[in-house]
């Protein structure tokens, strides 16, 4: 196996001339560390593309990393699900974005900077540094457990899911005790299987965290957690209502575990992939940084970020219309080749920071500090402790996750 | 060089921070906000990568003439 195997499918359809029409979007990967095949036709594209969702809707796709960045940045672009029009990346998530509301994400300014403010100071790169050390002890702590326990292991199970699990629980609050009902609850938000699933995990997640906020606004679960000071700081002084309190746990809580996990399972599976590579990060740990931000770049775990325009909006030489619906697909985004040499290539020693990843404007991940943080701890260890860490199944017989959902692996069997 | 820093737009991701730890850090309440003594951070040469890794555009860089 060397590291280009696995870029071979793509070399077959990326020497596109005119897309024949609308891309669907999302497609389920091949690879499960390469973008879709069937997004070629978007792939270093000039000016917007056009994607079809799962309703028939068509949208403009960005898929220049500069547009992308300016646009992502722009204010004429709402994330407000709320609005009437609003596009909708799969049917699972179209009832809850009218019914229901999200907090941060699916807000616009003013009210999500007044939400966001309140959170800054818990997600600094202090903070994450902060917490690096008990970071280390959970990491190590499961590590220890999975080589008491023995080969094999599946690493989703073991590893990837406790480790940002038990840290965004130590950092909001939240009894871990609980994990195994929010992670269930989680899992059936972001995947189904049906779509009233959605909806049932986030009344679960609502009616948990409602319990919890309460017992803390009672002061019999007292803790110093982030959700503590929501309660005290926010909730107590009526600056932030119960509604909108449970929102804002129920996204910390979802988005704190969800993408990390994937970003360690998916992130160790395609270190796995690249023998060359990881043995250079193994040679040299100063790598990590850049390796995790090349990773964060090639994975692209969130994969599609929707918005709509508020008014028209001229943007390489087109005209994007009031209402019109606006896909970012970060995998394509990402792998923008006026922007990266080679960029189906893992390469650590390339300029990967200006990847959006972590989304990009007001939106860009709350997490990503603590996120870096953890993802240099958990696969800077991991290969560390296991130096003989391999694949105990076929790579191509391993599950992944479909198109539609955060990307990451659905289990991943190792040895050691 | 001056650096601007605009605070009503900073949203406190800290990317400035990551990338120029010797001129940029974090306030109190996460905002950006330029390390004592580094407020003429002539040729720290990721200065304008920090300003570039900006995803709200609250950094601005002017080269100082005189």
């Amino acid at each position: 196996m060397t590291d280009t195997t696995d870029t071979t499918e793509l070399t077959d359809t990326t020497g596109h001339t005119a897309p024949a029409g609308p891309v669907a979007f999302p497609q389920d990967r091949t690879c499960p560390y390469h973008p879709p095949t069937g997004y070629a036709p978007m792939r270093g594209a000039p000016g917007l593309s056009r994607v079809t969702l799962y309703d028939g809707r068509e949208v403009w796709a960005v898929t220049d990393q500069d547009t992308a960045r300016t646009l992502l940045a722009d204010p004429r672009l709402s994330t407000d699900r709320t609005r009437p029009g609003f596009p909708v990346p799969t049917e699972r998530f179209a009832r809850a974005a009218r019914e229901r509301r999200v907090a941060l994400l699916g807000l616009d300014d003013p009210e999500h900077r007044t939400q966001r403010r309140m959170l800054i100071p818990s997600f600094t790169l202090r903070r994450a540094a902060d917490l690096r050390p008990s970071i280390q002890r959970t990491v190590d702590g499961l590590l220890d457990t999975m080589l008491e326990q023995g080969a094999p292991a599946d690493l989703v199970s073991a590893f990837a899911l406790p480790v940002p699990s038990m840290v965004i629980c130590g950092l909001l609050g939240v009894p871990y005790a609980d994990h195994e009902f929010f992670e269930e609850q989680s899992r059936r938000l972001l995947r189904g299987p049906a779509p009233e699933d959605t909806l049932a995990a986030r009344d679960a997640l609502e009616g948990y965290l409602g319990g919890l906020v309460d017992a803390k606004a009672r002061g019999t679960e007292p803790g110093d957690g982030v959700l503590d000071t929501l309660v005290r700081e926010q909730y107590g002084e009526g600056a932030l209502d119960r509604r909108d309190l449970i929102a804002l746990a129920v996204i910390l809580l979802v988005a704190g575990h969800e993408t990390t996990a994937n970003m360690i399972s998916l992130g160790t599976f395609t270190l796995l992939r690249h023998p060359d590579r990881l043995a250079e990060l193994r040679a040299d740990p100063a790598l990590l940084p850049a390796a995790v931000e090349e990773l964060m770049r090639m994975l692209s775990i969130a994969d599609g970020l929707l918005r709509m325009a508020l008014t028209d909006i001229e943007v390489a030489g087109t005209t994007v219309r009031a209402g019109d619906g606006v896909l970012f697909p970060t995998s394509v985004i990402n792998r923008d080749p006026r922007q990266y040499a080679d960029p189906d290539t893992l390469d650590f020693h390339r300029a990967s920071r200006q990847h959006v990843a972590f989304g990009f404007g007001v939106h860009q991940c709350l997490g990503q500090n603590l996120a870096r943080a953890e993802l240099e701890i958990a696969l800077g260890t991991l290969i560390r402790r296991l130096p003989g860490l391999r694949l105990a199944a076929p790579a191509d017989e391993i599950p992944f996750k479909p198109g539609d959902t955060i990307q990451g692996m659905l289990e991943l069997p190792v040895s050691w | 060089m001056h650096i601007d820093i605009d605070k009503d737009l900073c949203i406190g991701a800290g990317q400035c921070a990551l990338a120029a730890p010797d001129v940029f850090t974090q306030d109190d309440d996460g905002y950006s906000t330029l390390l004592p003594g580094r407020e003429d951070a002539a040729g720290a040469p990721m200065v304008r990568e920090a300003a570039r890794a900006c995803p709200v555009g609250a950094i601005s860089v002017k080269e100082t003439t005189g």
